[in-house]
């Protein structure tokens, strides 16, 4: 029931928005004209609005509280339970499979380009999930791998002519070598330090980028990127945009499977371990130095493959497509995907990345609903929203 | 026959805080030692102190592993002092929360186990034997301390009784020779304080074990020690039997209070 507490609560906070909003919703200036237009029905209806706004979001907070007062041990999301049963995991991936199989084939080259931006962000977001889902570390410069792999690219095609498939596995060993490579100054450094330092770095990067001219071709970028090629066969434009959607889908394929089996082993067990209490982590024999940078390493590869795709996809990279917002963006994926949580990682790649794009009307607010989402996202499921699930063990098996 | 653990002149300083002053203390193979004192006497520091998570101001700490020779523990970290067998638990809880029972325990044998990103990778042979070794020999040590039946649980949703064994559970997985337990039965009701207590003498019979403990619990200290160390304002003030530490003047005095001063 909507008590009169919660009422006159509703009506302050509509008051609020009314006088917050005022100057951007009411007043206009007509610079031509030289006057002041107040649009007093907007006031209304922002106030109208913000009160019920206020109230359907008091009544969600409510229903949550109750929830979870009423459950004592917590829940299993129902996709993980519908994967861990057989009878419905066999026919929803050999449909899934199918679905992804005649994507290219049947919608037109624009979403199929749409797709591989989407598929790209998994790549990403599984990869910057390692680094802040499983080990716990806040890493706000991931783009710097991003930049590292697609310029290694670049650079190596243009100078020395090194094909996509080459430049994959190199680019694949320097994103490892560059994970490393900021993973030691910042091994002392947690959180909010740690969120700073990362930060600088991805800007670092972008900036010697820009402003290297010789090694990087500055702000102009590189143009005419090779896309990869297919035993020689001349592709044209279309054909190109499916090879490389079909090259997409295996290496997430490949990013899904070794980031699982990272995720089951010693060294994806010491990340989780590191994430929810250091002290005793190294108190039970891990090394500190070494999880870490192994998470910072493994994470970087992962970008730096999905920078390699992101060239060859665009055929033209210049720094500006490494900027901060590109990390928040991919932060935001594994947030509220779910930290930790593969699926939900995936799940938050398709929802942040295809949403915007066919919600048109939206795309120019992307930041503003990554940020709403966000909030919304961390009040009323702050595991994000498929949270993950740690593996079952059953013990018949094990015991001979 | 050299001591296990052997602690000389140990001083710990924060700020103008001596929180350790001299302490020297040694422990037998195969005994059950305590030590006790007043709360902030310094106890928690002791085992902060040699497991490596501080930087003793001065001191050494030797240790001699059973059938090994003597070395030093100066400027090891934590986990290069629990490799080399000595494993504790926390005074407060401190579990690995987002993790089932199984793989807490799991965490204990990481630094027995050596599969890289190769094998992790790959799958390679070697690495699945380790895993299916380290699954089998963390479900024998739940067994062991009587917690199977949590096994596939998530670790914060144990009782509280529960997560203190755990706790010596991922310890023992570490595979030490002397286990280092920081108020085991803090908050423990008379039963499963009486079952910490069949279980640290078990331990020590079965698995040939030293143990080192901080405990509160005058009973369970009286009935469990070989030996017993009183600090009080981080000094060293008795040791000895149960008997001897229980009649000790200067104990009493810690314990009680100085009453002479009080008048
Ligand atoms: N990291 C630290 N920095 C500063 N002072 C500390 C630190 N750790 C412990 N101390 C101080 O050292 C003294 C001893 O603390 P310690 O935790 O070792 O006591 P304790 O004997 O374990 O007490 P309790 O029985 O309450 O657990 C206390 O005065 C405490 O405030
Ligand atoms: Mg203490």
């Amino acid at each position: 029931m909507v008590t009169k507490k919660e009422i006159k609560q509703a009506f302050f906070i509509a008051l609020w928005f009314m006088v917050l909003t005022f100057p951007i919703m009411v007043i206009k200036v007509n610079t031509i004209k030289n006057i002041v237009i107040f649009r007093w029905n907007y006031l209304f209806w922002i106030g109208i609005g913000t009160f019920f706004a206020a109230l359907t979001w008091n009544y969600f907070l409510q229903l949550k509280e109750n929830k979870q007062k009423t459950e004592t041990s917590d829940d299993i999301p129902l996709v993980h339970k519908l994967l861990q049963n057989a009878r419905f995991k066999i026919p929803f991936l050999i449909v899934l499979a199918i679905f992804f199989l005649v994507y290219p084939f049947i919608f037109p080259m624009y979403h199929t380009s749409i797709m591989i931006s989407a598929l790209v962000y998994v790549m990403l977001g599984l990869g910057l999930n390692i680094v802040v889902g499983l080990a716990g570390l806040l890493d706000l410069g991931y783009v710097a791998f991003y930049c590292v792999g697609a310029y290694a690219y670049a650079l190596l095609n243009l100078h020395f002519g090194v094909s996509f498939w080459l430049a994959l596995p190199i680019s694949a060993v320097l994103g490892f070598l560059f994970g490393t490579l900021l993973g030691y100054p910042v091994l002392r450094l947690r959180g909010d330090y740690l969120a700073i330092v990362t930060l600088g770095f991805g800007e670092i990067i972008r900036i010697i980028m820009e402003n290297w001219d010789s090694f990087s071709n500055g702000p102009r970028g590189i143009a005419n990127i090779p896309p990869p090629s297919l035993f020689n066969i001349d592709l044209n434009q279309h054909n190109t945009v499916i090879y490389i959607y079909f090259i997409v889908i295996a290496l997430v394929l490949m990013t899904i499977f070794f980031v699982a089996r990272l995720e089951d082993s010693r060294i994806g067990r010491a990340w989780i371990a590191l994430r929810d209490d250091e002290i005793a982590c190294q108190a039970m024999g891990i090394s500190k130095v070494k999880t870490k940078l192994t998470a910072f390493a493994l994470g970087a590869t992962w970008a730096s493959i999905g920078g390699v795709v992101f060239a060859a996809k665009t055929s033209y990279i210049n720094p500006m497509s490494f900027t901060i917002w590109e990390s928040i963006t991919i932060l935001s994926v594994v947030v509220i995907g779910g930290m930790g949580s593969a699926i939900g990682v995936i799940a938050g790649a398709f929802v942040l990345i295809l949403l915007p794009e066919y919600l048109r009307a939206v795309a120019e607010y992307r930041m503003l609903v990554f940020g709403a989402l966000q909030v919304i996202v961390m009040v009323f499921k702050p595991e994000g929203l498929i949270k993950g699930v740690r593996k079952i063990y059953k013990f018949k098996k094990v015991e001979e | 026959m050299e001591p296990i653990l052997n602690v000389e002149n140990l001083t710990m300083i924060f700020g103008g805080l001596k929180a350790l002053n001299n302490v020297n203390i040694t422990i037998e193979q195969g005994q059950i030692a305590a030590l006790i004192g007043p709360n902030g006497a310094g106890k928690t520091t002791f085992f902060n102190c040699i497991t490596g998570i501080y930087e003793p101001t001065t001191g050494d700490v030797t240790i001699t592993p059973p059938g090994k020779s003597s070395q030093s523990l100066k400027g090891l970290k934590p986990n290069q002092v629990t490799q080399k067998g000595l494993a504790r638990t926390f005074q407060n809880i401190r579990l690995f929360q987002g993790m089932t029972v199984l793989e807490n325990v799991m965490i204990g044998r990481h630094c027995r186990m050596k599969a890289g990103i190769f094998g992790a990778l790959f799958h390679t042979h070697a690495q699945k034997n380790e895993e299916k070794k380290a699954i089998y020999d963390s479900y024998e040590i739940l067994e062991k301390i009587g917690l199977e039946q949590y096994v596939n649980e998530m670790a914060k949703n144990l009782p509280y009784g529960a997560q203190r064994r755990l706790e010596i559970a991922r310890a023992l997985a570490t595979d030490p020779f002397l286990l280092l337990l920081d108020e085991p039965a803090a908050g423990m009701n008379p039963q499963e304080t009486k079952e910490l207590d069949d279980l640290i003498i078990w331990l020590r019979d079965n698995e040939n074990l030293s143990i080192l403990l901080i405990e509160h619990d005058m009973k369970l200290v009286m009935s469990l020690s070989d030996k017993i160390h009183v600090v009080d304002y981080g000094k060293k003030i008795a040791q000895g039997n149960p008997e001897e530490v229980k009649s000790n003047p200067e104990v009493i005095k810690a314990y009680l209070g100085d009453e002479s001063e009080d008048a």
